[in-house]
């Protein structure tokens, strides 16, 4: 029985030009063997060590690949045209083996993540080459930015324009005091390359908006949000969402913190979640209710932890699950989280395909706070000198904050009692509120008037503008 | 050995990595086999492989195709292109282990979305290693 060996070009050098060969036999298999028994440099490149085909190369008795007959054993008969067919494939190394070589230097550096079977050299390698954006510098950003250039990440790009201020560094462990007044950047990093000098830091010193948010986020394979507020906390989820990249995510207040690992593309987003951001005010800053400087140290630690088992690919992720955490307790809770099949991002009909204006997304602007009538700190120093008694001075602050610093004359009535408590006063005086800066007095005030006050007004920057401008011998916080 | 191809080819080729990426372009290099290969036309081929971006293949299929349109053209397959996003324009380990003898194989570099260096590569007898070969690139008239 006489079958044709056909014999693709690059095999041609090694039958003396033939493109076919008749040989004999009565399977594919003998028909080989008679191949390479009279052309033997053709052994080397058509079968493994071991004796069997490679797997680029494929057999084709006339149309029909052997794999999907007999293989080796499937019979011919004479006429049958038996083709050797190439398939052509290879790539590029994995992105850990050219990429991000360690010198002597970094291995010792790294020398007790090496021992680590879970992260060995290719994890390493692995942080090494990767590229991790870091949106804020302050409280999260600070603990998790350090914790990421320790642990090696190759480029760690951070969001901020803010400056370094003193009442920062109760918990902005990544700033100093020799940085006050300097951009948050230029603070962090020169903390950072100090620790690690390996590390490369990608400034962009701006407000993350929607015009730029895509640019900025698509150069980089995994987000951490450490912002402050919701604006930009739904900013970062939609643009993760749509260039579908991966947002570890952190939150903080008083003592309590959570976090979680959003990723639409194999579980929930923040919007999951949250689909609505709370209104404008309900949510006080950390600026206005203030928050315990170690918190962020935890959460933030827990942002880089995660940051770190996304890349090296260990353990099980925060994906579908919220953390949350109580700092007084000491206790962590956690939720399971489902992704949405109604998310407006991210679930089965999604209803946003952009970047929206999320200013006006989470009602900021939208509803103009009251505007009553304003007292200088300078006037109201000038008018408690002529009027003495007859001007009341109301501080709607809480108790607390009149142990740290209060005004002589002042009356402490804080903003969540005074309704109650308006019997307490002479509807006919002349009443000044203050609080910290402003914003609760001006609350006050609104509920004053509505409750037929007459001669009310507030006290413009409260007690900061007043230590910094009249009493500058007072403290202030 | 020698290959030989036209400027114009080798824009496209680079045109074919940056659009590809960051995942790997391929194709086949058509035209006259003989002391200087000559590459008279560029055949795109679907990467089968798309469970990982750094790698590709021309399934055999899809080579049968190919071939029997370019050998009503009187052409011949003479080897592929592919592209290493981010990465060197040399072969990788992998690329050595799948490659077949004769065939011309240029890599091309394509860093963040930019086409970078191209080179070409041929398989050592031993298939130790793959040598590179000159590339010879004429100007358009």
């Amino acid at each position: 029985m006489s079958v044709t060996v056909s014999i693709p070009t690059p095999l041609r050098p090694f039958t003396a030009g033939h493109d076919s060969i008749e040989l004999a036999g009565d399977t594919v298999g003998q028909v080989l063997d008679g191949l390479l028994a009279t052309h033997t440099g053709l052994k080397r490149h058509l079968l493994q060590d071991d004796g069997r085909l490679r797997n680029f190369v494929s057999l084709y008795l006339n149309e029909t690949d052997i794999r999907h007959l007999a293989s080796t054993a499937t019979p011919v008969r004479s006429g049958d045209v038996l083709t050797i067919v190439p398939s052509i494939a290879g790539g590029a190394p994995a992105t850990a083996d050219t990429k991000a070589a360690l010198s002597h230097a970094e291995m010792l550096r790294y020398s007790r993540h090496l021992l680590l079977p879970e992260v060995g050299v290719s994890g390493q390698r692995k942080l090494k080459a990767a590229r991790v954006l870091t949106v804020g510098a302050g409280g999260l950003g600070s603990p998790l930015s350090l914790y990421l250039a320790a642990a090696g990440v190759g480029t760690i790009g951070i969001v901020d324009f803010d400056v370094v201020d003193l009442t920062n560094l109760q918990r902005q462990i990544v700033h100093g005091t020799s940085t006050l007044g300097r951009s948050k950047l230029d603070s962090a990093e020169e903390r950072l390359t100090d620790l690690n000098p390996n590390v490369r830091i990608e400034r962009h010193e701006t407000r993350l908006t929607s015009q730029n948010a895509l640019e900025t986020i698509g150069e980089y394979d995994i987000v951490v949000d450490g912002t402050d507020n919701f604006p930009t906390r739904y900013l970062v989820n939609d643009a993760c969402v749509l260039l579908g990249k991966p947002n570890v995510y952190g939150s903080i207040f008083r003592f309590e913190g959570q976090a979680s690992l959003f990723y639409a593309a194999k579980g929930p987003c923040y919007r999951c979640l949250y689909s609505e951001p709370p209104p404008p005010g309900l949510v006080p800053s950390c600026a206005e209710g203030g928050v315990l400087g170690v918190l962020p140290g935890i959460i933030g630690s827990i942002q880089a932890l995660e940051t770190i088992k996304w890349i090296i690919g260990a353990g099980t992720s925060l994906l579908g699950r919220l953390v949350l955490f109580d700092a007084l307790k000491l206790r962590f809770r956690e939720l399971e989280l489902r992704k949405d099949p109604a998310c407006p991002i991210c679930g089965t009909n999604p209803s946003i395909h952009e970047l929206i204006d999320y200013e006006a997304f989470c009602g900021i602007g939208a509803e103009p706070a009251y505007d009553g009538p304003e007292i200088s700190p300078e006037e109201l120093d000038q008018e408690m000198r002529e009027k003495g008694g007859d001007l009341v001075l109301i501080d709607v602050r809480e108790p607390h904050e009149w142990d740290i610093v209060h005004i002589e004359g002042a009356r402490l009535i804080p903003l969540n009692q005074l309704p109650e408590r308006l019997a307490e006063l002479d509807g006919h005086a002349e009443i000044v509120t203050h609080c910290h800066h402003g914003a609760r007095s001006m609350k006050a005030l609104e509920i004053l008037k509505g409750a037929g006050f007459g001669k009310v007004r507030s006290l413009a920057g409260g007690i900061d503008a007043w230590a910094e401008r009249v009493e500058t011998g007072l403290p202030r916080y | 050995m020698t290959l030989r191809l036209s400027a114009f080819l080798v824009h496209e080729i680079r045109r074919a990595g940056e659009r590809a990426y960051p995942s790997e372009c391929c194709g086949v290099l058509a035209g006259h086999p003989g002391e200087v290969k000559d590459v008279v036309k560029l055949v795109p081929v679907t990467n089968r492989r798309t469970d990982d971006p750094h790698r590709y293949l021309i399934a055999p299929d899809d080579l049968r195709r190919v071939e029997a349109g370019l050998r009503a053209a009187g052409l011949e397959v003479l080897g592929c292109y592919h592209s290493h996003p981010d990465h060197p324009a040399a072969p990788s380990a992998i690329d050595v282990e799948q490659a077949w003898p004769w065939y011309s194989y240029i890599i091309v570099r394509v860093d963040r979305g930019a086409a970078a260096e191209l080179t070409s590569w041929v398989l050592d007898d031993d298939r130790s290693a793959m040598s590179p070969e000159s590339v010879d690139v004429l100007s358009e008239v």
